[in-house]
């Protein structure tokens, strides 16, 4: 196994350098000054040459990626050209809300997805079975961007004054600033500046709220999320769905299963021991790699509930040209693709043994 | 040496060939969902190449002014006679900018069905020929390009598609080129797998030993024996790609005003979702059928040709 892992590893360096250095020269591909678009259109020779000398784009390519490559290695992504911030601080600050939406889409897609395919394969042909391949097709069919919309008014508009409405924008209820669970335990002391990880984690609302006991915030994050998680989630639901039946399906005519029944177990037995452990091996790897899918929904969903998130705010910064910005973020969740993949990977390694010795 | 005929393509096998190929049309004439899927299809085809006809109005015209309309405002209730409203002129009503919506959805359909076919009729090109030099010549070149689709693949697709159409420029042409660029290495990849599988085949040996030259065996026996995978994804393909052209419209990365393109459609009038959400609706509602006829007819073709999959 810890062959299989280490192997695993180095597969993924190669492409983890390349990500880099794709990034970087897309980031520099960016038509247009990123003075001009910085310091506006008035800026003049002198001011944009100490921009590049203090920004280090006065420097050759190659030169920069080396600077780009070891600032890299020691966390530093550099200073965002647009907010005048570092990039790891507003990745810090912005990455919770994508991170909270995407596990909930994932969560969402998930709890409602493996269970509505192993109980079509279970009922094969039936209305169950017919009926969720059919919303499943139309699922993975719909635009994010548009069933966001769609539900949006559905529930923003049309079930306004009922118990059922939910809220079509941001991540809580305009005004409430809820405390951060490191100050209310008193782990960072007053004007000391907390380490990040614990920013991160208390701008997760949820977790925030549950670490922080405060139910009223935890109901006020959730109502928020289920919108855009269901319009992340439909997709990876329609797929997972899928996949569980096929999978179940395949699973259910093997030979184990028949000589499992036909020693008399009973059938939760042979359907939850024997076939279901096989057959969510497959249903794993959609599961991994629907994360590429979650993020892209992200990005779009973002921008219709009016989340700031790591996907709005790479959107708005391509259209700046804040290089840095794009540059950082984009590593950021390529890097997070691949080692998703990786883990996956691994998990499945560890799951069906002949993957590992081949 | 040229003007031996291969085993592999003896008058028998070429009948037999050509057999495989007419029991996948059986198969997939009675698959009904692959059926519907045809007819989705056939229909959204039909469309577009009537468009002129089957519109009702100049999809880029403004109906301001314009003799014989009723002067109503956009931003006013819409009137859309399949809801009970009686307005002979406009069927879905008007847009933000007072165009017909039908006409602009009708003439949509070209669009979206010339983007998905062209992006993956381009990546398929492009992929094959990677994952065929690849496969085929096998060490350093092999490993260079399955290493640049590994990082390709690294990416989330739309992230991938956005930073390519901001470096070109907005624009449909571009999306398309962006589109292009992520779905490669699906093609590249399923191309080298089977040609990996294939190229050491006996058949594939002895046509080597007969002294046949490399494209001969890729153009006659490897590219042949691909192929079945490929359409598949390919069909399944076009859907995906309709939905990331959308995608990047909506964004305005995509198609410009004022074509008409259902992302874009839904683009302009996204903002004003709570007093007109006709306007979101429809174009919606245009995306997801068209997908659904291109993902049904795929999955049905990989019914149909995956022999694997016909245990029944």
């Amino acid at each position: 196994m810890l062959t299989f892992v280490l192997k695993r590893l180095t597969f993924s360096i190669p492409v983890l350098l390349g990500i880099l250095v794709v990034t970087f020269m897309l980031a520099r591909a960016i038509p247009g000054d990123p003075c001009i678009a910085v310091l506006g259109e008035r800026a003049s020779k002198e001011v944009c040459e100490s921009f590049f000398r203090r920004n280090g784009l006065d420097q050759p390519l190659p030169i920069q990626f080396l600077v780009y490559l070891r600032n890299f290695s020691q966390g530093d992504l550099g200073d965002s050209m647009r907010f005048h911030r570092p990039v790891m601080e507003l990745l810090v600050e912005r990455l919770p809300t994508t991170v909270e939406l995407g596990l909930f889409a994932l969560l969402f897609a998930i709890t409602v997805g493996v269970p509505l395919g192993v109980l079509s394969a279970y009922r094969h042909k039936s209305v169950l079975d017919v009926g969720t391949m059919v919303g499943a097709n139309i699922g993975v069919s719909m635009p994010v961007f548009w069933l966001g919309l769609m539900l949006a008014y559905l529930f923003a508009v049309l079930l306004k004054d009922t118990p059922l409405a939910l809220p079509p924008s941001g991540r809580l209820t305009p005004g409430a600033n809820p405390l951060p669970f490191y100050e209310l335990m008193g782990w960072v002391a007053e004007g000391e500046e907390p380490a990040g990880i614990l920013i991160f984690l208390s701008r997760i609302n949820t977790l925030n709220a549950v670490l922080t006991l405060n139910g009223e915030l935890f109901v006020d994050a959730i109502r928020h999320l289920i919108l855009p998680a269901v319009a992340v989630g439909t997709i990876p639901l329609a797929i997972i769905a899928r996949m569980s039946r096929s999978s179940v399906l395949e699973v259910l005519n093997q030979d184990y299963v028949r000589t499992a029944r036909a020693k008399g177990l009973r059938e939760r037995s042979v359907v939850g021991k024997h076939a279901l452990k096989n057959a969510m091996l497959p249903v794993i790897t959609v599961i991994g790699l629907n994360f590429g899918l979650v993020i892209s929904g992200a990005v779009l969903t973002e921008t219709i509930f009016s989340l700031t998130g790591v996907g709005r705010t790479l959107v708005d910064s391509i259209t700046s040209r804040d290089y840095t910005l794009v540059q950082g973020f984009t590593v950021v969740i390529a890097a997070g693709f691949v080692i998703i993949n990786m883990v996956v990977d691994i998990m499945y390694g560890y799951l069906d043994p002949r993957i590992r010795f081949n | 040496m040229a003007n031996v005929e291969p085993a592999s393509l003896s008058p028998t096998d070429r009948y037999r060939s050509s057999n495989l190929w007419l029991e996948a049309l059986r198969n997939l004439l009675r698959n009904p969902s692959a059926i519907l899927g045809m007819g989705i299809i056939g229909l959204l085809v039909l469309t577009a190449l009537a468009a002129p006809i089957i519109a009702t109005h100049d999809p880029i015209k403004t109906m301001i002014g314009v003799p014989g309309e009723t002067g109503r405002l956009p931003s006013k209730p819409p009137c859309i006679p399949l809801f009970g409203c009686e307005d002979p002129i406009h069927i879905l009503g008007l847009d933000l900018n007072a165009r017909d919506l039908y006409s602009r959805v009708i003439y949509g359909t070209r669009t979206s069905l010339s983007v998905g076919i062209i992006t993956i009729s381009l990546s398929i090109i492009a992929g094959t020929a990677l994952g065929i030099t690849a496969g085929f010549l096998g060490g350093t070149v092999d490993n260079v390009i399955m290493r640049l689709m590994d990082v390709v693949l690294a990416f989330p697709a739309l992230l991938l598609a956005i930073s390519i159409v901001t470096i070109l420029g907005p624009g449909l042409t571009n999306a398309l080129l962006g589109i292009t660029i992520t779905f490669i290495p699906q093609y590249a990849r399923l191309s080298r797998a089977s040609v990996l599988s294939i190229k050491e085949q006996e058949f594939v040996v002895a046509e080597r030993a007969l002294g046949a030259s490399p494209l001969r065996i890729v153009l006659g026996h490897i590219l042949p024996n691909s192929i079945t995978p490929i359409v598949v994804q390919g069909t399944l393909g076009v859907g995906t790609a309709i939905l990331d052209a959308a995608a990047l419209s909506f964004l305005g990365l995509g198609a410009q005003p004022p074509t008409p393109e259902w992302g874009q459609i839904l683009s302009e009038s996204r903002n004003y979702l709570f007093t007109s959400p006709h306007l979101v609706f429809f174009p919606g509602i245009a995306i997801m059928i068209t997908v659904l006829g291109f993902n049904l007819l795929g999955d049905g073709m990989r019914d149909a040709l995956d022999p694997r999959l016909n245990r029944n």
